[in-house]
């Protein structure tokens, strides 16, 4: 039947395409079918990255189209990296980034613990639990700046039931020293779940077979977590660590539903910065060299984490 | 015979129908206009009707929520975009519209339709159409005239008992501020107080950190207390004038209103922000554009006589003026229907349908309107909004003005909500960051 219909094809294909297909090594062929991925892939990766790279040094400003284009050299450069308010937004970004992923490791390890545990009503939690990671981001950060509200919000109250403070005396955005915590907080929430079903991946794929022979060993279950779990646990660990801290390092459009960057600039991460820069300002050729060092540490930083992620799988 | 008259008579009929069609489908245009969501947008799909019916032109509408607005309309602007046939764009888009060539130059077109800019009020043509400033090059025609302005509730101004406590306090009357410290007593009085049963505070202001609200705002204060954008005699000079001792007082004065007196979690508010506030009851004052107050007189909580209006009040010095808003009507450059356009903004022009702008809630601008006899009687807030429309200034229109607008909103919000700095530090990095953007621009 297949026979016949590829000699029905083959039948149909016009001769003078069939000498040219005919005349094709594999490895053309196989280049010949791989071509189109490649073209679209340095149309829209490639292409905009080295554009990118080449305005960096220009003064060029997307606004003003009858200005002339100038080759500045590394000034762009120069000025972002002795701007203070940028270190500041840098600042912004690691206390944000170290905190989200400590916290979301910590509890979604534990959580994954938990629900691997055999109990009822397992997969009810599972679902219940992994929910807020289902909700876009920016529906996240417009609700939680109304449980953050002083008069009418769940998250001052809840504080306010458990220390005795009022309510309304703290605003959690509106405070320089809480609104980073405030931030922290609601990314935790959302993406925890994240961390627990990659770290719940990790716990069932180790083999029963291990604790058991640990149990005929009379490991103690503190031992054999530390000797077992964690370190089978530890790549899969380590995996959701990097996507965090590249997804985090990134991170838009939470904070700014939840702060705007503020109070002040307190809360404005690298990527708000580099957006006011590139489409509130107009600065493009600012803006694309802000890019490229941002580019040039996410991949720096993620390179090395890689390397260490491969060790770890190795030993 | 009969069936044969019967043939004759649809296909006559449908002859006639396609004539008709082909005939109006000519010049018929599917016109699109750009412009914020707000009330008036919709008073303005309200009126456009008229326009539709007599021009045969069918009117599309993209309203953007003010907080993206101006990214989202510059976005398209900037990039040539053809999905705006009109704009009604910002005040301080003009200069970058006129001098990228993204707005069409309207000279020509209101001389041969003899439109006067004279016809409308003259801050407006100032602040809405002209590029450069004070010349007559026109860019847009003025559309919707505002200015922020204050709300005060009336019904508890007029209780006797707070009346009399007020003044025992402060040695005047509980009535409309005259100046910046009398409108902070006020603030400071109702703050925290319980009138019906409820808590209270004193003033919904603006703080917005993301797009311009806490530069909208704290102009009010700075502008009153002696702030200058540049030297008058000598443009582009901006020490001493942005960071005079007037606008460092001024500066401090709207902090103070905003740690002693604004409701709790009122530190990224804007006009959604302070209208909520006031109309929910929370507040005694509430800063914000005008285009609110018809919303406000309606309102059945708020509305009517609970509520009066009064434009910014002076600073120590009697000086007084308050933040220009609103928009001029605009065609863009890259718009393959500019014909048609035009046709909207020489309907929209016409004294009658300007009348009509008033009644439906749009501010208009058009002289004939506004100094009508019976105007200032026509609604409670027609006289304030006339008061503040004469005592207007606007922020910098240059083509860097988002580059500026950012860099304020950051000093202020570093110094009023983040409690960073003094108030000179602040103006002072101002002039700083502002001298860096002329200096970019060439200004020096």
């Amino acid at each position: 039947m297949l026979q016949s219909q590829i000699d029905r094809i083959a039948r149909a294909t016009p001769p003078a395409l069939a000498a040219r297909v005919r005349g094709l090594s594999d490895r053309a062929i196989a280049w010949l079918f791989v071509a189109p991925s490649i073209l679209l892939l340095l149309a829209i990766n490639i292409f905009p990255l080295i554009w990118t790279i080449r305005l960096s040094f220009t003064n060029y400003r997307v606004n003003r189209p009858n200005q002339a284009l100038e080759f500045i050299g590394l000034q762009n450069y120069t000025r972002i990296l002795t701007d203070s308010d940028i270190w500041l937004s840098m600042q912004a970004t690691a206390h944000f980034l170290i905190w989200t992923i400590a916290l979301q490791v910590l509890i979604g390890f534990s959580l994954a613990y938990l629900i691997n545990k055999k109990f009822r009503g397992n997969n009810l939690w599972t679902t219940i639990i992994v929910l807020p990671m289902m909700l876009s981001p920016a529906v996240v950060g417009n609700f939680w700046t109304f449980l953050y509200q002083p008069q009418i919000g769940l998250f001052n109250y809840a504080v306010s039931f458990v220390s005795g403070i009022s309510p309304s005396s703290f605003s959690m955005i509106g405070s320089t020293t809480l609104a980073p915590w405030a931030i922290v907080i609601v990314d935790t929430w959302m993406w925890t779940p994240f961390v627990m079903l990659i770290c719940l991946a990790g716990l069932r794929s180790i083999p029963t077979s291990i604790y058991e022979a640990a149990e005929c060993d009379r490991a103690s279950n503190w031992r054999q977590f530390w000797t077992i779990t964690f370190p089978m646990v530890l790549p899969f660990l380590m995996l959701a660590v990097l996507f965090r801290g590249i997804e985090n390092f990134k991170m838009f459009d939470l904070v700014v539903q939840l702060t705007g960057g503020g109070p002040g600039s307190i809360t404005e991460l690298t990527s708000i910065n580099l957006k006011r820069a590139a489409f509130e300002q107009w600065r493009t050729g600012y803006a694309s060299a802000y890019a490229v060092i941002l580019f040039v540490t996410v991949f720096g930083l993620a390179s090395i984490y890689v390397k260490a992620l491969n060790k770890v799988k190795q030993r | 015979m009969r069936s044969a008259l019967k043939n004759t008579a649809v296909v006559a009929a449908a002859f006639a129908g396609l004539t008709v069609a082909t005939s109006s489908g000519a010049h018929a245009e599917d016109l699109t206009l750009c412009w914020a969501a707000w009330d008036p947008a919709n008073a303005l799909i309200e009126l456009s009707h008229d326009f539709e019916a007599k021009s045969g032109n069918v009117m599309h509408y993209e309203f953007v929520p003010w907080t993206s607005f101006a990214d989202r309309m510059l976005n398209e602007l900037n990039s040539g975009g053809k999905l705006c046939d009109l704009m009604i764009g910002d005040s301080q888009w003009i200069g970058g519209a006129a001098e990228n060539g993204q707005y069409v130059k309207l000279n020509d077109f209101f001389d041969k339709e003899g439109i006067k800019m004279e016809d409308f009020i003259p801050a407006t043509v100032v602040g809405y159409a002209e590029w450069p400033k004070n010349t007559p090059n026109y860019w847009a025609m003025p559309a919707f005239g505002d200015v922020v302005g204050w709300t005060y509730r009336k019904d508890w101004f007029s209780r006797p008992e707070l009346q009399a406590e007020f003044k025992q306090k402060y040695g005047h009357d509980l009535a409309i501020p005259k100046n910046w410290d009398e409108l902070t007593q006020i603030a400071e009085f109702f703050q925290g107080r319980v009138i019906d049963s409820k808590t209270v505070y004193g003033a919904a202001i603006y703080t917005e950190r993301g797009s311009e609200g806490i530069t909208m705002g704290a102009m009010n204060a700075l502008y009153s207390y002696g702030f200058e954008y540049e030297n008058p005699k000598k443009p582009y000079e901006l020490e001493g004038f942005v960071n005079s001792p007037g606008a460092v007082a001024g500066l401090e004065e709207y902090k103070k209103l905003y740690k002693c007196c604004t409701p709790p979690g009122h530190s990224d508010a804007y006009m959604t922000e302070d209208v909520d506030a006031y109309k929910s009851g929370q507040v005694a004052l509430q800063m914000n554009f005008t285009f609110t107050w018809p919303g406000i007189n309606a309102d059945a909580n708020v509305g009517g006589d609970k509520s009066g209006y009064f434009p910014n009040p002076a600073g120590p010095n009697g000086i007084q003026f308050a933040q220009l808003g609103g928009q001029g009507i605009s065609v863009v450059a890259a718009s393959s229907k500019q014909s048609a356009a035009l046709d909207y903004i020489k309907w929209f022009g016409q004294p009658e349908i300007q009348q009509k702008w008033w009644k439906l809630g749009g501010y208009s601008a058009l002289r004939k309107v506004v100094e009508d006899p019976g105007f200032a009687s026509s609604q409670p807030y027609a006289k304030p909004f006339l008061d503040s429309m004469a005592i207007v200034k606007d922020f910098w229109a240059e083509p860097s003005y988002a580059s500026l607008l950012q860099a304020t909103q950051k000093r202020f919000h570093n110094y009023v909500v983040a409690d960073q700095g003094t108030a000179k530090e602040a103006l002072d990095g101002l002039v700083k960051d502002w001298t860096e953007i002329f200096k970019d621009d060439g200004k020096y």
